[in-house]
């Protein structure tokens, strides 16, 4: 399969780590090139560090609670940028508090541009579903 | 509420101590004023011996303010109390009449440049917070030990500034909980020591040591009496105690395990003379807990306290040589502890496993052995006795990982199970 260059990352205000350690290892497993940029990564810096990897794939994980927020000021961001309008961008995590309707956030990120939106409840399998047919359509 | 004496968080929880008892406490922390303050009134209202905790949410701990107010203005939910940006009068009306000397309450934050949190709670009335310079640093993002170190100190100074009112400052180290999970006791010991250490050295009067609950009870009991023996050998003429974290790490998913593992933690609390226990809830490892999981957690919690009873201490203690030949290495490095905790970690004589912070040199590894316990796998630099190499070197893949971090989630579901 094709190796891919992921660049793994989180929101601006989320601190947690585990998240970031776990899909490193676990994207390295599948054969893809990681660079993990680490906790707390505002919205500037990623966009500056994405433009100087241009990577074929943007994970974005995100656990605290204010990710559905977040990610709506982070990804017009990366859309808005030429060499990043049509990078794949994925989202995954604890997105919400509990209240928020997940469904309607999610649909309302993947309007606003994310390719992919998975909640905790939706497992593994839906992300390495995108990812493998990634490796596809590169390789077509 | 009267600015008078304050809060007297550590006299407070002196004097429940004295009575046998144990103070437990919530993690807790609403956006809204109105949602905050209710959640305080439950919390005083309900038939426990607590104290109350404002949580501040992720926006405030990182200095993203404009952030904070965006999402209040949208409606959108906060995953804890903006203290910096609600108004200050708005700040006193949530406390006032829920705070006072009979329930004292603490903020809790997790910042690394915590100035305008310290000002803001100390605007709002209050006088006691937690964190310190490596446990709001290393695990929390992106700020440098040293700018951390340097943040602080000043918030020392800020935070003791409330004596010129009358009250006397409290502050409780986090460094017990390093990353929540797969820190091995004798390093949590030795942070939350030398965090202790720190704030003293900065005017703080009366302080509480942290330490959370780990994988093993056995080894969780000789960490707390480590705590205490090092406590007492090194804060003379200081006020404290050591507050106990229920399990900090993934927690089980299911009511009954969830229940059964704050249990445990009461019962390390209790047998080994902690005198306060910061309580999880039954939605811990799904959403943010409602008020009313919150009270019924500290219900469960002060039952639970009440059938067990202090433990004698064990003759011996590894974790105690351990976390003791760590402090000390450290201490001997400078006379300021500040500059210590900076060298200890440039040189790698602290080391936290796991931590992906660019000034932690991430040499160490540990691991969940056979029995439970948390071990080394490696020291890197510190000053331990190299590991007996547990089984081979392990190389460390995404499901291993999760496997560690799922053990005692595994463990306190499989025993809810069981018990029907
Ligand atoms: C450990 C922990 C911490 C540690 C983190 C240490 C560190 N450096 O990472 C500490 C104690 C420091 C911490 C702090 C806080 N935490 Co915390 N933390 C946890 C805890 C207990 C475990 C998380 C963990 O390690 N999981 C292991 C990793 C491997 O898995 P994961 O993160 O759950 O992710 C899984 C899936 O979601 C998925 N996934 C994640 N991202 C992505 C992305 C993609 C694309 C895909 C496909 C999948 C995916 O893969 C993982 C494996 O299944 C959870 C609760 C729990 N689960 O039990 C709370 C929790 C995540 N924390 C929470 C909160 C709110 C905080 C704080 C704000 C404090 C507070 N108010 O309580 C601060 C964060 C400060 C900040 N600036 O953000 C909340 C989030 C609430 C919500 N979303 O509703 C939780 C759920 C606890 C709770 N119920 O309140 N925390």
């Amino acid at each position: 399969m094709h190796r891919l260059n992921v660049v793994l990352t989180t929101t601006a205000s989320d601190s947690h780590t585990w998240n970031l350690i776990y899909l490193e290892l676990l994207l390295q497993e599948w054969g893809h090139a990681v660079t993990n940029l680490g906790p707390c990564m505002p919205p500037e810096l990623l966009l500056r560090r994405c433009r100087e990897l241009t990577p074929d794939l943007v994970v974005v994980s995100s656990v605290n609670g204010l990710g559905f927020g977040e990610a709506r000021t982070l990804i017009p961001l990366l859309r808005d940028c030429p060499e990043l309008a049509e990078t794949p961008v994925v989202i995954g995590g604890k997105l919400g508090t509990g209240v928020e309707d997940e469904a309607a956030e999610a649909a309302e990120l993947r309007a606003a541009g994310f390719d992919l939106v998975v909640n905790d409840s939706d497992g593994l399998g839906p992300f390495r579903d995108f990812v493998e047919s990634m490796c596809l359509r590169v390789l077509r | 509420m009267t600015a008078g004496a304050g809060n007297a968080f550590g006299a407070y929880v002196a004097r429940v101590a004295r009575a046998g008892q144990l103070v437990v406490q919530p993690r807790m922390g609403f956006g809204r004023p109105e949602a905050m303050r209710a959640g305080l009134l439950a919390v005083r209202a309900a038939s426990v011996t607590s104290v109350g905790t404002l949580t501040v949410d992720s926006f405030t701990r990182v200095g993203l303010h404009d952030a904070a107010r965006r999402a209040l203005d949208e409606g959108r939910a906060l995953n804890g109390y903006p203290i910096v940006t609600h108004a200050p009068a708005t700040n006193r009306a949530v406390l006032d009449g829920a705070v006072g000397p009979e329930f004292p309450v603490q903020v809790r934050h997790g910042s690394s440049r915590p100035q305008a949190i310290i000002s803001a709670l100390t605007l709002a009335g209050l006088d006691t917070t937690e964190g310190g310079p490596v446990s709001y640093c290393l695990p929390y993002g992106r700020t440098g030990l040293r700018e951390s170190v340097r943040n602080w100190r000043e918030s020392c100074e800020l935070l003791t500034r409330v004596r010129q009112r009358g009250a006397e400052p409290h502050l409780e180290t986090f460094g017990g909980c390093m990353m929540g999970q797969l820190c091995p006791p004798s390093l949590l010991v030795a942070l939350s020591l030398l965090e202790a250490l720190f704030f003293c050295q900065h005017g703080l009067r009366s302080v509480s040591l942290s330490y959370a609950q780990q994988t093993d009870t056995g080894q969780d009991e000789q960490a707390v009496r480590a705590l205490r023996v090092l406590a007492g050998e090194l804060l003379a003429g200081v006020e404290w105690h050591v507050v106990v974290y229920t399990y900090m790490g993934v927690y089980p998913r299911s009511r009954g395990g969830a229940l059964l593992l704050l249990e445990e933690a009461v019962t390390l609390a209790v047998r080994t003379g902690a005198a306060r226990v910061i309580v999880k809830t039954v939605s811990e490892a799904h959403r943010l807990p409602t008020i009313a999981e919150n009270v019924e957690a500290l219900e469960v919690a002060s039952l639970a306290a009440r059938t067990v009873e202090r433990a004698a201490d064990d003759a011996d203690n590894e974790v105690l040589v351990e976390a003791r030949g760590l402090v000390e290495r450290v201490l001997d490095l400078r006379e300021d502890v500040g500059e210590a905790l900076i060298e200890a970690f440039t040189r790698g004589f602290l080391d936290v496993p796991y931590c992906l912070h660019p000034d932690n040199r991430r040499r160490s590894g540990s691991c969940i052995d056979i029995d439970g316990r948390l071990r080394w796998t490696s020291v890197g630099a510190m000053p331990i006795p190299k590991p007996a190499v547990m089984g081979r070197p392990h190389s460390l893949t995404a499901d291993g990982l999760l496997t560690s971090l799922t053990y005692v989630q595994r463990k306190f579901d499989g025993l809810a199970l069981a018990s029907g």
